[in-house]
C-alpha cells in the first residue's frame, strides 16, 4: 500500500477535529471495504483517522420502541445480540449472512451504512425497517440517508455515532447472495414497521430503493402471494457476470415473497 | 509509528510504518511465518489469526491497529511438543494436503468451536466460508473439525 498518516483518537471530538484538519482524511472503521479499496488504489486518503478506540460507539441498547446500534458495533455482535435476536430476528438474520465469519468480526454497521455499497445488506435493513441514523450532529431517515452509487447524505465532516432500528411487528430479510463474496445479488427487507408496511430492495439497483406497489398490496393483504404479480422494471438494474438486469427483477420478487412467508 | 501489542503471550514491540499490514509486522518482523499470505484481498482466509479472541484476516488489518491486543497465531497453540486438540484433529483426519491454507483453517476453526461447541456440517461448511482450499476440496477438513469438537 502507498503511504499515509494514521491517528487513532479516543472521542468523538478529537475525531472530527482530525477530520476538519485535512480535507483528504478518511474515517476507518472496520475497514473491510477501505483497506481493501486502498490496496486497489482506487481510495487514496492521505490520512487514515481510526475510530475503533472510541468505546461510546460501540454497543446495542432498547430505547424507546426501538433497538439502538452503536456505529461501531460488528457484524457477528449484531448478529449474536440476544436482544437483536428477540426483538428484529431478521435484522440479526441480516448481520449473520454477511460476508464470512473473520469479515463479520471486524465489519461495522456505520461502516457498512457510510459506505453505501450498492450491494451491501445493511441499506436494504435500514430502509426495509424505517431506521434512523443518528450523527454527530443531527438525526437522518434512512429513506433520505442512502442518496446515489456508495453516496449517502453524509457531509464529509459527520461522523455517524448510531443506527436507531424501530422494532417493528414482523420483519425478514432474504437475500441471493453471490457465491463468492456473499454481497447480495438481490435482498429484500419486508418489514410491518410502526409506520407502515416497507419493502426495500438492495443489491438489484445502483442504490437500496424501496417497493411501494408490493408495500400497498402487503397492506391490504400480509401474504406472499398477495405480491406474487408485481413485476419491477428493471431497465435501471445493475448488470455483471453474475447476474441480467433481468434476472435481478425477477429476483426481487421471489426474494420478497420469501421474505413475507418469513415474516409471518 | 511505535506499536506493541502481545503475541503468543509474549509482549512485542516494533517501529512501523502506518501502511505496515498486521501479517506482514508478523511474518517479516517477527518471523512468525506460519500465518500465510494467500490472496492478500480478505478472501482467502490463509491469513486468519486471533485478536483478542477473535478470528480476523490479518491482510486487513494494520499493524498499528492491533497496538494493545492480544494476538494468537498458530505457532501458539501447540503446549510444547502436545499438538492443540484442533492441530491434532488436522492430522488424525487428514485434514490438509499442501497445507497452504491449513493455518487460517485451525486459526478459523477454533474460533468457531469458541462460538458454537458442537457444530453440525452445515454449520462447519458455512463457518468455513472464508477460508479456502484447493486441494482437499473441504471434505477432510470438515471431519477434522467435526472430530476436534468431539475430542472437547
Amino acid at each position: 500500500m502507498y503511504r499515509f498518516d494514521y491517528q487513532a483518537p479516543d472521542s468523538i471530538e478529537a475525531a472530527l477535529a482530525a477530520l476538519r484538519e485535512n480535507d483528504e482524511a478518511k474515517i476507518i472503521a472496520g475497514g473491510m471495504t477501505l483497506l481493501p479499496t486502498m490496496k486497489l488504489r482506487l481510495a487514496r486518503p492521505d490520512v487514515l483517522i481510526d475510530i475503533n478506540r472510541i468505546g461510546s460507539l460501540a454497543g446495542i441498547a432498547e430505547k424507546d420502541g426501538a433497538i439502538v446500534i452503536g456505529a461501531m458495533t460488528r457484524h457477528a455482535d449484531v448478529a449474536a445480540s440476544k436482544f437483536v435476536r428477540d426483538r428484529i430476528p431478521g435484522l440479526a438474520d441480516l448481520a449473520e449472512a454477511i460476508g464470512d465469519p473473520q469479515v463479520r468480526n471486524r465489519g461495522t454497521l456505520g461502516g457498512s451504512v457510510a459506505n453505501n455499497d450498492p450491494t451491501a445488506d445493511y441499506p436494504a435493513g435500514l430502509v426495509g425497517l424505517g431506521a434512523t441514523v443518528v450523527t454527530d450532529t443531527r438525526e437522518i431517515a434512512a429513506d433520505d440517508f442512502f442518496t446515489d452509487m456508495f453516496e449517502t447524505a453524509l457531509k464529509d465532516d459527520e461522523i455517524i455515532t448510531a443506527v436507531r432500528f424501530p422494532i417493528p411487528k414482523r420483519a425478514a430479510y432474504m437475500k441471493f447472495p453471490n457465491p463468492a463474496s456473499r454481497y447480495a445479488i438481490v435482498g429484500v427487507m419486508v418489514a410491518e414497521a410502526p409506520h407502515g408496511i416497507r419493502v426495500a430492495v438492495t443489491g438489484a439497483a445502483p442504490c437500496v430503493f424501496r417497493v411501494t406497489a408490493m408495500e400497498d398490496a402487503l397492506g391490504q393483504d400480509f401474504t406472499s402471494d398477495a405480491i406474487a404479480s408485481i413485476v419491477v422494471d428493471g431497465a435501471e438494474f445493475n448488470e455483471d457476470m453474475h447476474a441480467s438486469a433481468e434476472y435481478r427483477a425477477h429476483l426481487v420478487n421471489v426474494m420478497a415473497r420469501h421474505a413475507v412467508a418469513a415474516a409471518g | 509509528m511505535k506499536v506493541s501489542f502481545s503475541v503468543n503471550g509474549t509482549e512485542v514491540s516494533g517501529d512501523v510504518e502506518p501502511r505496515t499490514l498486521l501479517v506482514d509486522f508478523l511474518r517479516n518482523d517477527l518471523r512468525l511465518t506460519g500465518t500465510h499470505v494467500g490472496c492478500d484481498t480478505s478472501q482467502c482466509g490463509a491469513c486468519v489469526v486471533h485478536v483478542d479472541g477473535r478470528s480476523i484476516k490479518s491482510c486487513t488489518l494494520l499493524a498499528v491497529q492491533a497496538e494493545g491486543t492480544q494476538v494468537t497465531t498458530i505457532e501458539g497453540l501447540a503446549d510444547g511438543d502436545t499438538l492443540h486438540p484442533m492441530q491434532a484433529a488436522f492430522r488424525e483426519e487428514h485434514g490438509l494436503q499442501c497445507g497452504f491454507c491449513t493455518p487460517g483453517m485451525i486459526m478459523s476453526a477454533i474460533d468457531l468451536l469458541q462460538n458454537n461447541a458442537d457444530p453440525t456440517e452445515k454449520e462447519i461448511r458455512d463457518w468455513l466460508e472464508g477460508n479456502l482450499c484447493r486441494c482437499t476440496g473441504y471434505h477432510n477438513i470438515v471431519k477434522s473439525i467435526q472430530t476436534a469438537a468431539k475430542s472437547q
